[in-house]
């Protein structure tokens, strides 16, 4: 994926220092003018201003009324399986990151019940399995099947206050994570994952335990899971703060 | 009374369909440069050519992958707006008649012109309205072949929410290699008319200011 560009609006900051009165003058014309194309125009450097953002809001709105809780995505067959090590695995660390020493998932924010989940807590939970495409932002899709716990089930357990509209998932991969609606983090398809094709979890796919969904697309997936939080007000995420979208739903 | 060779809402239509067309083409070429192979991973479609190339930098928009898909999703419903808007027009007024393909009326004239503009046939067509049997031939599978472009957009958009649409396309990575594959037939095509317009500067005239015709012989 690529990296966010500088602004070509950055050069814009602040003015060189410029005795004349006239270049002054130019300069703050120059400022009123971008400033008030920039609330029309649109700018792919900042896709949340101007006219890209406000279609971004509406487009937003009809995403989620097109969303239904209730939509199971189709389960494929095993043949529809792409080969395991053709199966995409980003990262945003350096390396593939280790889980943390006595990793333990914590469940917290607005819930009756803080939990600290280890990964036998975990397996105790009801296992589901899913084999649903995987869509990526970029455009490749891929099939596996994911084995796990469903989120709706740590969110019962953990009794998650109905006010708490988002949730928030935390990862040990240098700061990744992001932030979901909770129908779709309650979606049935929607599992915290800790085995892949019918094998624990590996590295690349983010052990011990990662987000899997059929609704989302794969930025949204966070792995190297540490925090889940329910939330009343709903916070970024690390490609959603860059500029991609942040519903991404598919 | 003579009608106008090109109506004030279709003249519309048209130039707003251009510079939606380039928008929603070029932000499009953008998302596909992140990942331009075509099928699922692992099993491309060996058949389709030039996979794996990004498109050249000069015919994308929107600069990097998030900022392309925000543009192509922000003009999107004003492209198919503008499209409903051109549609409506064309049906009500009944211009669909003097502008769409009918075998029985249009094979004849169509092949003669096409005899004709390859130096086949030294004799011209006779006049045939508003435009010859080729020109209705290619707008009218132009408008049967764009709403493929649309719906091949929606199931890219959401394949888990409109799953039926994504199953009758034959699924996603086929849905994505079909919503290029318009893309290049309309790319195509625009060249082509551009060069016929560059032959026949009169229409661009025609398109642009409208014009009374004086008279309209042949079937309309």
């Amino acid at each position: 994926m690529s990296r966010r560009r500088p602004s070509p609006l950055a050069p814009f900051g602040p003015p060189r220092p410029d005795p004349s009165r006239r270049a002054f003058l130019a300069a703050g014309l120059r400022s009123a003018g971008l400033l008030a194309l920039g609330g029309l125009a649109c700018d792919s450097a900042r896709p949340r201003a101007g006219f890209l953002g406000a279609m971004e809001r509406l487009n937003e709105r009809f995403e989620r009324a097109l969303f239904d809780p209730k939509r199971l995505a189709p389960e494929l067959p095993e043949e529809d399986d792409t080969a395991p090590e053709d199966f995409p695995a980003y990262k945003i660390s350096r390396a593939f990151p280790a889980a943390p020493a006595g990793w333990a998932l914590r469940v917290g924010g607005l819930v009756a019940r803080p939990l600290l989940l280890s990964g036998a807590d975990l397996q105790r939970l009801p296992r589901t399995s899913v084999r649903v495409r995987h869509h990526c932002v970029e455009g490749w899709s891929a099939v596996a099947s994911w084995q796990g716990a469903r989120l709706s089930e740590v969110a019962r357990l953990a009794g998650a206050d109905p006010r708490a509209r988002y949730v928030e998932f935390r990862s040990f991969d240098a700061g990744y994570w992001s932030s979901w609606d909770l129908e779709s983090a309650l979606h049935p398809q929607t599992i915290l994952a800790y085995g892949m094709n019918g094998a624990p979890l590996a590295m690349e796919y983010g052990a011990p335990l990662r987000l899997y969904s059929a609704v989302k697309l794969g930025y949204k997936m966070v792995k190297y899971l540490t925090e889940v939080s329910f939330l009343p007000e709903r916070s970024g995420g690390y490609w959603e703060d860059q500029g991609y979208e942040w519903f991404a739903g598919v | 009374m003579a009608r106008p060779t090109q109506p004030a809402l279709i003249r519309l239509t048209h130039w707003a369909n251009l510079v939606l067309f380039a928008i929603m083409a070029g932000s499009g070429l953008r998302i596909l440069a992140a990942h331009p192979m075509l099928g699922a991973v692992g099993e491309e479609y060996r058949w389709v050519p030039f996979q794996g190339t990004r498109p050249p930098a000069f015919l994308t928009l929107g600069g990097w992958l998030a900022g392309a898909r925000h543009w192509h999703f922000a003009f999107a419903s004003l492209f198919v707006l503008n499209a409903l808007v051109y549609l409506a027009y064309f049906v009500a007024s009944g211009e669909w008649r003097r502008r769409l393909f009918f075998p029985r009326r249009d094979a004849r004239n169509a092949w003669e012109t096409l005899l004709h503009d390859l130096r086949l046939r030294r004799a011209a067509p006779g006049e045939h309205g508003l435009y010859n049997g080729m020109q209705r031939l290619a707008y009218t599978g132009v408008l049967a072949t764009a709403p493929l472009l649309v719906l091949t957009g929606l199931a890219l958009f959401k394949p888990v929410q409109l799953p039926r649409l994504t199953a009758l396309l034959g699924g996603y990575d086929l849905a994505r290699a079909l919503h290029l594959g318009v893309l290049v037939a309309l790319a195509a095509f625009t060249v082509v008319h551009v060069v016929q317009v560059a032959l026949h500067p009169r229409t661009l005239v025609d398109m642009t200011v409208g014009r009374r015709a004086r008279h309209e012989g042949g079937p309309t």
